[in-house]
């Protein structure tokens, strides 16, 4: 069923993680990201590496679900791996058969490679895990504020994004009952050829769309009517603050960088 | 300054689509609605009750006439947010009026539209939940809750920003009896101990029955209007237009029929029954 | 011979093995004759809506089986689809499932699906309109230029169109004002005549249930409290008031009538009012 689809991947907690303020995990992970690229040895990987196993300890959220959330992504893992073992240049030869050489070379690139995507992946798991959906889009709103100045519609853009968030399982909903219905009168979704497959579609699909524009007619009516005149003048009831563990944080992350930096001046 | 709402003369037609002519609403629609009262505006589909509704609130704006809300021209633009200030609006779907995936930043929506400072608006939002029962509810998601719940955190929305009137649009419309019960019980005590004016636009009679004042509306007009008691004993009156009246005075009315000579202002089963049985006990 | 439909020992579990683990039904059995009227009533998350949706296949069973002529509808691929056809089935606002670009197209859906010819569609599609009440002239226009109540009676008349021997509605007058109201249910009341078809009614609507009702079955907590007809479930009264459902207003005024002492049974429709008052005055109810 539909219904079971979680959506967000947030785990509500109470760690120090969590009650980060979103803009300065926004930030550290950027930082963080950074770090990973500029890291080309061992030591480096190992420093970010001790750095994310740290932080997610402190968030005390299990190990277990950054598995279960890489499963989807395991065929761009393989493929990075392959890409990386058979087609890395080398000169210790471990197997050559045919047109295929697999150096020492290839191994360990397609190693760090692998081992760099999962960091990436994990570091930015981290972020969603900790953070409400609500909380991170505030913290998105008010990084790109600056760009206000330059007309890009900031507040705009986060507002739809609340709606799109504050929707998705009314909607999710809503296609499930129309299917049930449309099933229960003779609508067959499970057979046939693709075209007759897709066609089978369109009872489901102009219901559907002709029910979101009512919804978000009646949503902009509603809007209006509780005084919406767009982000001017708007103020918010939880306002973002910068507490001594945001500060802690940023430290953490700048020293995270320095290491990898200096590490990687010696060569390393 | 005692008129809530004071409706005069108002005109009001939804243009026609291409070649097809207007439709036509309102004629000459007069309409006064005191301060602190419960008014209850019954109608069958169609017979332009939301578009009244929508009125009172500036987001329709007469053809003809004028709508004054607390003494302010709806159609005055310098006053449009006063006057969405004075009176908020309740829609009948819940889940198309909720703006936030939590409870209480939904709630936070119009003060933070307003302008308030953080601590105010936190201040209203808490208050506004504990008024209607669901400040239990403050951290959850919105599409988990039961429609009663729903369109209580939607009414805790447009109390937050402490309007002296509130208007609701057929709320209970699309709820179970146990959530229409929820709804009820938080008007009709926001309207006792805030306050608040309350205009309700139902079609359920014995909703319209728990109200101080009925007015029916049919084709564009007044056709009814006064305390529940005076409107539902119109039983004629109320057929005529496609509506009933509660199942009580129905009895009466068909006992009557029969020779019974009972009073048609019996709204609730208890006095009905003690009506009943002054008329037949030996 | 085997019942219509007999619903045996049914049991549904949602999310079973999660701590949202949670029992829809709850070994539900019973059994439907043809031209029967039932009302359903339960409030919400009593499981109703989940057991109108196991008598046509939509869901199935956990445990237990539904069987129609004495046929399990999940024997096999076939058996289901035919079901989903003899049992047609209504939802709660069903005007939001029109799709199609004129209210014809829209009611021939359902007989197209079923590989009717276009001449039996045909006189399908005219029944149907006529058993909703609808003016032929409408049948080339939009479904989604019509009005509310028109909407809800295309989209009725759409399942009309299969012809279901047992037609399930799920709050059919939902929103509508009550002369709406008294239309839909007497356009329901004439397809049971017409075809000498099952209906089964849910409703929060006491006053409409024990109205059109020969049969009520009341829904508590993923099982059945009540399956009786409405003068022996409305007895229970006190029992329905903490299920948390209403009971018909007439009934409470006559539960009065007999506190105060009056010698009444509790009644439930308005016709049954008149009479037992009308007796107690010592007249006949034509004085």
């Amino acid at each position: 069923m539909l219904k079971d689809v979680t959506l967000g991947q947030y785990f509500p907690g109470k760690s120090v993680i969590h009650r980060l303020d979103p803009r300065t995990k926004l930030l550290v992970l950027i930082g963080y990201i950074v770090a990973l690229f500029l890291a080309v040895s061992w030591a480096s990987y190992g420093v970010v590496f001790v750095f994310l196993a740290g932080s997610i300890a402190i968030s005390g959220i299990p190990v277990k679900s950054f598995f279960k959330g890489m499963k989807p992504l395991i065929f761009i893992l393989v493929f990075t791996g392959i890409l990386n073992l058979f087609f890395t240049q080398g000169e210790t030869v471990l197997v050559h058969f045919w047109k295929i050489t697999i150096t020492l070379e290839g191994v360990i690139r397609a190693f760090f490679m692998i081992f760099r995507i999962l960091l990436l992946i994990t570091g930015t798991f981290l972020l969603t895990y900790t953070t409400s959906p609500i909380a991170l889009t505030d913290g998105l709103e008010s990084l790109l504020s600056p760009l206000k100045k330059i007309k890009l519609p900031v507040h705009e853009l986060s507002m739809m994004m609340c709606i799109a968030l504050r929707f998705i399982p009314t909607l999710i909903e809503e296609t499930d009952k129309i299917m049930s219905a449309q099933k229960a009168r003779g609508a067959d979704f499970e057979s046939g050829k693709l075209m007759q497959r897709v066609r089978a579609l369109v009872p489901i699909l102009v219901p559907l769309f002709i029910s979101a524009f009512r919804r978000a007619d009646e949503l902009a009516t509603a809007m209006e009517c509780r005084c919406y005149q767009g982000g001017d003048g708007r103020t918010k009831m939880k306002l973002l603050h910068m507490r001594s563990w945001d500060y802690y944080s940023f430290l953490a992350g700048a020293v995270v960088i320095a290491a990898v930096c200096v590490l990687r001046s010696f060569g390393l | 300054m005692n008129k809530a709402i004071s409706v005069e003369h108002l005109k009001y037609a939804y243009p026609g689509v291409d070649d097809t002519p207007d439709i036509v609403v309102f004629e000459d629609l007069n309409l006064q609605i005191e301060q602190g009262s419960f008014v209850a505006i019954l109608g069958g589909n169609g017979c332009g009750k939301s578009t009244l509704a929508k009125h009172f609130n500036s987001i329709l704006l007469p053809c003809g006439g004028k709508v004054y809300v607390y003494g302010m021209d709806t159609s005055d633009e310098e006053k449009l947010i006063a006057v969405r200030r004075c009176t908020g609006m309740v829609f009948q779907n819940p889940d198309n009026q909720i703006v936030a995936n939590v409870v209480e930043e939904d709630v936070a929506f119009g003060p933070e539209n307003l302008g308030f400072a953080s601590p105010e608006i936190r201040n209203r939002v808490d208050r506004a939940l504990k008024q209607v029962g669901m400040y239990e509810y403050r951290e959850h998601a919105p599409h988990l809750l039961s429609g009663g719940q729903k369109q209580r955190v939607a009414i805790a929305g447009v109390i937050a920003m402490e309007p002296k009137c509130i208007v609701l649009d057929e709320p209970t419309a699309m709820l179970d009896p146990r959530g229409r019960a929820e709804v009820m019980e938080t008007i009709t005590r926001l309207n006792a101990e805030k306050g608040i004016t309350v205009i309700l636009i139902t079609h359920h009679m014995d909703e319209a029955a728990q109200a101080q004042r009925v007015v029916v509306l049919h084709g564009g007009k007044v056709a009814a209007d006064g305390t529940p008691e005076e409107v539902f004993s119109q039983v004629e009156l109320l057929h005529g237009i496609g509506l009933a009246a509660p199942d009580t005075v129905e009895l009466c009315w068909e006992l009557n029929k029969l020779g019974f000579d009972l009073p048609l202002s019996s709204l609730d089963p208890d006095d009905c029954a003690q009506i009943l049985y002054e008329r037949l006990k030996v | 011979m085997a019942p219509f439909l007999e619903v045996k020992n049914l049991t549904q579990k949602y999310s079973a093995g999660t701590p949202f683990e949670h029992t829809a039904l709850d070994d539900v059995s019973f059994t439907l004759d043809r031209g029967e009227f039932i009302g359903v009533i339960g409030h919400t998350g009593s499981g109703k809506s989940t057991l109108m949706q196991h008598l046509n296949g939509l869901l199935k069973p956990d445990s237990g089986s539904v069987l129609l002529d004495g046929t399990d509808i999940w024997q096999d691929k076939k058996t289901t689809r035919q079901t989903r056809f003899r049992v047609g089935l209504v939802f709660q606002y069903p005007e939001y499932q029109l799709f199609e670009e004129t209210v014809y197209k829209d009611i021939a859906f359902g007989p197209k699906n079923m590989g009717l010819d276009a001449a039996e569609i045909d006189r399908r599609v005219r029944e149907a309109t006529a058993a909703v009440g609808l003016d032929d002239a409408l049948l080339t226009v939009s479904p989604f230029d019509l009005s509310g109540g028109q909407k809800r009676r295309v989209a009725i008349a759409g399942v009309l169109a299969m012809e279901p021997e047992l037609l399930i509605l799920d709050e059919p007058t939902a929103g509508l004002d009550p002369a709406g109201r008294e239309e839909i249910l007497s356009y329901i009341d004439g397809y049971r005549k017409a075809k000498h078809a099952t209906i089964m009614m849910v409703s929060h609507s006491m006053g409409d249930v024990a109205r059109m009702a020969d049969r009520l079955i009341v829904m508590n907590r993923a099982r059945i409290a009540f399956d009786a007809a409405p003068e022996q479930v409305f007895r229970h009264a006190d029992e329905l008031i903490k299920m948390g459902l209403d009971i018909p207003v007439l009934t409470r005024v006559f539960m009065k009538l007999k506190e105060l002492g009056l010698p009444v049974e509790p009644v439930y429709t308005e016709k049954q009012a008149v009479a037992a008052l009308c007796a107690l005055r010592g007249g006949s109810a034509d004085a």
